[in-house]
């Protein structure tokens, strides 16, 4: 087939919602390189899903079923997908930038002498030829990238860069396809949680999140003080809960948290993608970094550039004195 | 147990990255450069896997030779000997060209155990170790935690999304990739530091290994990103600035 292959992910006959942000950027290269889109999922008894899926503008829904794919591993999904991309011959793969994808992507890629283009924020055609955008050095920079190998090529997308999109008309095919036994190296065990969820990040209207720039755990109570003053929670981006500062259930971005509060301040935080995907959709930002050049300023509505051990602390001070 | 550990040498953290004339790298001219954090994280859980089941830790880096020095800090932190894969313009090879070279280079090392980082914080490709486990027909698992092996098999416990995890177990040999901050990382001591001078650096000239490039991604540009959102900067004192954000939050964005 000429055509794009979109690979979707759903763990127990939940989608996963970037799911649907992958499908809007498969559309989007499909239009722009008049391509059919055509979308598989992965599991057993997806059927369900399938038919949920058939409702968008696609040209066939593939239904990957094995009871070997019940539960993910990194064999099973690559050799299953390896076989699937086989049969259709597409020129594109498209997935979301997932953990799930970062697993089996590069090695489904290789297994066809590729590499995967991973983490794609943007894409654009260069006359008949798509350009694609992602962030380099932990947001500081942005590259184009174009493909020089032949069909197929793989691309995983970065969460919040492409619109999911609505429903269109009923109507995509559904095949059910069964791919052949392979072994599975991987015995997965049932996943688990380590701890009760004592705050909700994701319910909170004001967050003040702190990042690096706050150097060491004695200096937080700047953060907490700022917190209260606001009537925010308190929230981090990975390095301080790495460093067991705050734990885990405090920590915004794609390992943690997804947040869109009314307000965000940034606290020493240079906004790496990997904390910005979990932010941005917060109404109003606010940054505090002495870099000018931090990458959290390029979505930042208000920006102070300072000291955060002076502007905190007189940030405080205005909002108790207000 | 035979550990190798795969990594490499980034720009520093706090480096002003600009972009060279071509484009096409970053202008390197003051740039300082250290091992990539999450790699540090990979070498500690080998550190840490010889202590508990004895062994050898291995280092392996692809890179010009101003990656020796990362080389160097990683024998100083307690590796046994090192492997450099010597290429001057390494940024010019994509995830898979880079992966064949490291897999070229190690294979002959027969390792039980292949640990890198979970991602490199220049390129971000987050596909090494992945690729690495492909190409030498091994098992692999990322985002690792924790990692116990017992009689060949290795159980390791990997971090999912949105606060799950999974334990998870295969024969070794096998590649894992380190999630950052699992533990605390060790500082190379004076001792370290003196013995690593004599420890042994192998230069492996990249060209030598007989791996044919392969058409595949290509940089086209490189350039600053471009502003979602036009930031109002606050300027002045510390307390004209908090007074100003307090009353645009209040009366502009109307969120106080």
């Amino acid at each position: 087939m000429s055509g794009i292959l979109l690979i979707t992910e759903q763990n127990a006959g939940s989608w996963h919602r970037m799911s649907f942000e992958a499908l809007g950027a498969a559309l989007q290269l499909g239009t722009a390189l008049n391509l059919p889109v055509h979308a598989c999922i992965l599991g057993s008894n997806v059927g369900p899903l399938a038919a949920e899926i058939s409702a968008y503008p696609l040209a066939a829904v593939i239904a990957l079923e094995s009871g070997a794919l019940a539960e993910y591993t990194a064999d099973g999904a690559t050799s299953a997908l390896a076989w699937l991309v086989d049969q259709l011959q597409p020129d594109y793969v498209i997935a979301p930038h997932t953990y799930r994808a970062r697993d089996f992507a590069p090695r489904l890629a290789a297994r066809f002498g590729r590499s995967l283009l991973a983490d794609v924020t943007g894409m654009r055609l260069d006359g008949p030829s798509p350009v694609f955008q992602r962030q380099l050095f932990q947001g500081k920079l942005t590259a184009d990238y174009a493909f020089d190998s032949p069909a197929p090529n793989f691309v995983s997308v970065q969460a919040g860069s492409f619109r999911a999109v609505e429903p269109a008309a009923a109507g995509a095919p559904v095949e059910s396809k069964t791919p052949p036994a392979a072994e599975i190296r991987q015995k997965p065990e049932p996943a688990f949680q380590e701890q009760g969820r004592a705050v909700d990040l994701t319910a909170a209207e004001r967050i003040v999140a702190v990042g690096r720039g706050i150097r060491e755990e004695g200096n937080l109570v700047l953060a907490q003080e700022l917190a209260q003053a606001l009537g925010a929670e308190l929230g981090a981006s990975r390095p301080i809960c790495d460093n067991g500062w705050l734990p885990m259930e405090r920590q915004v971005g794609s390992s943690g948290q997804t947040v869109a509060p009314k307000l965000y301040v940034a606290v020493g935080i240079s906004g790496a993608i990997q904390h910005v995907v979990g932010m941005k959709g917060a109404a109003c930002i606010v940054a505090i970094n002495k870099d000018p050049a931090a990458p959290i300023f390029e979505i930042a509505d208000y920006g102070i550039v300072a000291d955060l051990f002076d502007a905190v602390p007189a940030l405080t001070a205005a909002l108790q004195s207000s | 147990m035979k550990i190798l550990v795969a990594m490499k040498q980034v720009p520093a953290r706090d480096s002003l990255l600009r972009a060279a004339p071509s484009g096409l790298w970053l202008d390197e001219a003051d740039l300082g450069f250290e091992v990539n954090e999450p790699d540090a994280y990979a070498l500690e859980a080998g550190l840490q896997l010889r202590e508990r089941y004895g062994g050898e830790v291995v280092v392996a880096t692809l890179g010009p030779d101003r990656a020796e020095p990362a080389l160097r800090e990683c024998l100083a932190k307690g590796a046994d000997r090192a492997i450099h894969i010597a290429a001057d313009s390494p940024e010019s090879f994509d995830p898979l060209a880079t992966a064949r070279l490291l897999a070229a280079a190690c294979a002959p090392e027969q390792p039980d155990l292949i640990l890198t980082g979970l991602q490199s914080d220049d390129l971000g490709s987050g596909q090494t170790g992945v690729l690495l486990a492909e190409l030498l027909g091994l098992p692999h698992a990322t985002l690792v935690m924790a990692i116990d092996a017992e009689n060949g098999t290795l159980r390791v416990k990997r971090e999912l999304e949105g606060g799950w995890f999974q334990h998870l177990s295969m024969p070794a040999p096998a590649v894992l990739t380190i999630q950052s901050g699992i533990s605390r990382l060790r500082y190379a001591t004076l001792m370290g530091i003196k013995k690593a001078r004599s420890k042994e650096i192998r230069r492996i000239d990249a060209a030598s290994l007989g791996v044919t490039p392969a058409p595949g991604l290509r940089l086209l540009r490189l350039y600053p990103p471009q502003r979602a959102k036009q930031t109002q900067f606050l300027s002045g004192s510390p307390a004209q600035q908090a007074a100003a954000l307090v009353d645009k939050l209040k009366f502009e964005a109307r969120v106080l």
